[in-house]
């Protein structure tokens, strides 16, 4: 006897894989059972990504990009921002949730990603799942250049400027290749358009097909946790690992936990904190654009100071080629470095509980030089702080780069054979 | 058809004879697309010259004219601030403008017609930003004792004299750009334009 829904059910999976995929990404989906406070950022980046896409939806729909003035003297983008927050009835609230979701975005990524780097989680067999990461992480980088030229304000105009201005830098193709990106010989209306459509169509296309690659991945070889022992070598009569538990229903309650938690954060920044203390929206955009007049300090973003702290930072030429040309690479490499960890990282054991004191002085010196560069690029530059930013930068490497040496050196605990669960 | 039988070598060459032509269709398809990321004919034809009154800029005063949506600065020059071209001439990388950063008719020390009036595109070589005046000298200027006034770039921090002179081991790799310009009277200047006649 089956009841109608189980009928409907049937009827739906002889036409299309619904139950099994469930069952494979959720209710069979075995998941380490010693998942920690680390664990939440992953899904509440996915939330944040679905913030993102439907307050985006709903601000297109006021937002207009044009950068010709309008009868006020105004650009036309400029004033349609200032229009959705003031007159379009709840406008205020989906900008302001779109604007700090972007620093949300950013906070919870780094948070995820820091994750990985305490337990391993981009050691074999999850190479794939890591570089799809690094890839997401390049992606949102590119969304929130864009999206930040779209209010047409001074910092927009002028953080556009400089980024595109960097790919000028690059030998022989440089000029040309700035002149493509920007669409005319300065930033302007053609610029404006053209990161529109790369904000709201392309660029979150690609975000998604790699979001759904990097899960599928992880499905695939199963989580890592914190002890970075496979639950997958101890498994029951069944089959199913001794150490995993059901996705659903256990982490779906888990990570609605986190959800509210992180709801109640959320929500206090936006209503009371928007523009984050100038950190979350720079108080010179609420300047429009001005061509002919830099802001006496532009700085990017928070999100994007640690890599910029490296570009400012190479100051001198080598090989004959501009320091201009440098400071572009080491930025380019900064961020590109990430997706080597899992071939870098030598050591016996995955996560840090495990290993000894050399690899966690090393961790907690690069987290230091990390937040050094970070703070850095948001002041103005002297000879001093130069000379700081070259210092981490060095660091910020040498943490990569020496890594295949020092995780081999380190003396690391044995890893226990099942993980530890209290 | 059996798995031991021999593979049919000429429809293997027509497919990819075939492949290889929808290829080369899909590349040619995709030309008009990447052509319509290049500057289109309205953005290429913008930029006529622009004429620029300098009759009422006091001497150490500095104006600024848009040309082709960029800053031009004019800046008149006293005789005090181009005295201060020999103390940086040292401390400068390109101090004869070797590089082709300017027409041929300003290639001096001034990087000008007329050493009193220094013309230059207001953006900075590094990454595009316009550098901040920095016109008093010394401790005063905020930038230590040895400052002889010129331009600070607020993105990078990349210093120019008052001939808009890179110094040395800055982030901008070249001096500012001279635009091509001329004098229609002695206080009236074409900027975009140095054609004789």
């Amino acid at each position: 006897m089956t009841t109608k829904s189980e009928q409907l059910l049937n009827w739906v999976d002889e036409r299309f894989p619904l139950t099994s995929t469930w069952k494979a990404h959720l209710s069979e989906y075995y998941a380490p059972k010693n998942f920690n406070f680390w664990y939440f950022f992953g899904s509440l980046a996915l939330l944040v990504l679905v913030l993102q896409i439907v307050t985006g939806i709903f601000l297109v729909m006021h937002y207009k990009p044009d950068a010709s003035l309008n009868a006020s003297g105004i650009p036309v983008a400029f004033a349609s921002v200032e229009y959705i927050m003031r007159e379009v009835p709840g406008g205020w609230l989906i900008r302001y949730l779109h604007s700090t979701g972007a620093s949300a975005f950013f906070i919870v990524v780094y948070l995820h990603m820091f994750r990985g780097l305490l337990y391993g989680s981009y050691r074999k067999p999850r190479e794939l799942i890591w570089i799809f990461g690094t890839l997401i992480f390049l992606a949102l980088m590119a969304e929130a250049f864009m999206g930040y030229l779209l209010p047409w304000g001074q910092m927009s105009f002028w953080g556009a400027q400089v980024i595109v201005n960097l790919f000028s830098a690059i030998p022989v193709i440089g000029p040309d290749l700035s002149l493509v990106i920007r669409g005319d010989f300065v930033v302007s209306d053609a610029t404006l358009n053209r990161f529109f459509s790369f904000h709201v169509i392309a660029v979150p296309l690609v975000l998604i097909g790699l979001v759904l690659a990097h899960i599928v991945a992880l499905h695939e070889v199963g989580s890592n946790n914190p002890d970075g022992v496979e639950i997958k070598k101890k498994k029951d009569a069944n089959g199913i690992p001794l150490d995993g538990i059901p996705f659903h229903p256990y982490y779906t309650v888990k990570d609605i936990v986190g959800v509210v938690g992180f709801l109640i954060f959320f929500s206090a920044i936006v209503f009371f904190a928007p523009e984050g203390g100038g950190y979350f929206l720079e108080y010179n955009n609420f300047i429009p654009a001005d061509p002919l007049k830099t802001p006496p300090h532009i700085a990017p973003v928070w999100y994007f100071t640690p890599f910029y702290s490296v570009l400012r930072a190479i100051t001198y030429p080598l090989f004959g080629i501009d320091a201009k040309f440098w400071g572009v690479v080491g930025m380019g490499a900064a961020v590109v470095v990430i997706a080597f960890l899992p071939w870098l990282d030598r050591s016996p054991v995955k996560s840090i509980r495990y290993k000894g004191g050399l690899f966690k002085g090393i961790l907690a010196v690069f987290l230091v030089a990390f937040f050094t560069l970070g703070y850095l690029g948001v002041l103005p530059p002297t000879p001093g702080r130069t000379l700081v930013a070259q210092i981490c930068s060095v660091i910020y490497f040498g943490f990569f780069l020496l890594m295949p040496w020092y995780s081999k050196m380190d003396k690391c605990k044995p890893e226990p054979e099942r993980v530890n669960f209290k | 058809m059996s798995v031991d039988q021999k593979m049919d070598s000429g429809r293997r060459q027509l497919l990819v004879a075939t492949s290889a032509a929808g290829g080369v269709a899909a590349v040619a398809t995709a030309v008009p697309f990447v052509a319509s990321l290049t500057p289109s004919e309205r953005a290429k034809a913008a930029g006529a010259p622009v004429e620029a009154d300098i009759s009422k800029l006091a001497p150490g005063e500095m104006m600024t004219v848009e040309w082709r949506g960029k800053p031009v600065w004019i800046l008149r020059r006293t005789p005090e601030m181009l005295a201060t071209l020999d103390q940086t001439e040292a401390a400068v990388s390109d101090p004869e403008s070797n590089k082709d950063m300017q027409p041929e008719y300003a290639k001096n020390k001034a990087r000008s017609i007329n050493p009193e009036y220094l013309i230059a595109v207001g953006i900075c070589t590094h990454l595009g930003c316009s550098p901040s005046e920095k016109f008093k000298m010394g401790a005063e200027s905020g930038m230590g004792e040895d400052w002889h006034g010129g331009f600070l770039c607020p993105c990078h921090g990349s210093r120019f004299d008052l001939a808009g002179r890179v110094y040395k081991s800055m982030p901008a790799p070249d001096n500012l750009q001279v635009p091509p310009h001329k004098y229609l009277t002695a206080t009236t200047i074409l900027i975009g334009d140095d054609s004789k006649a």
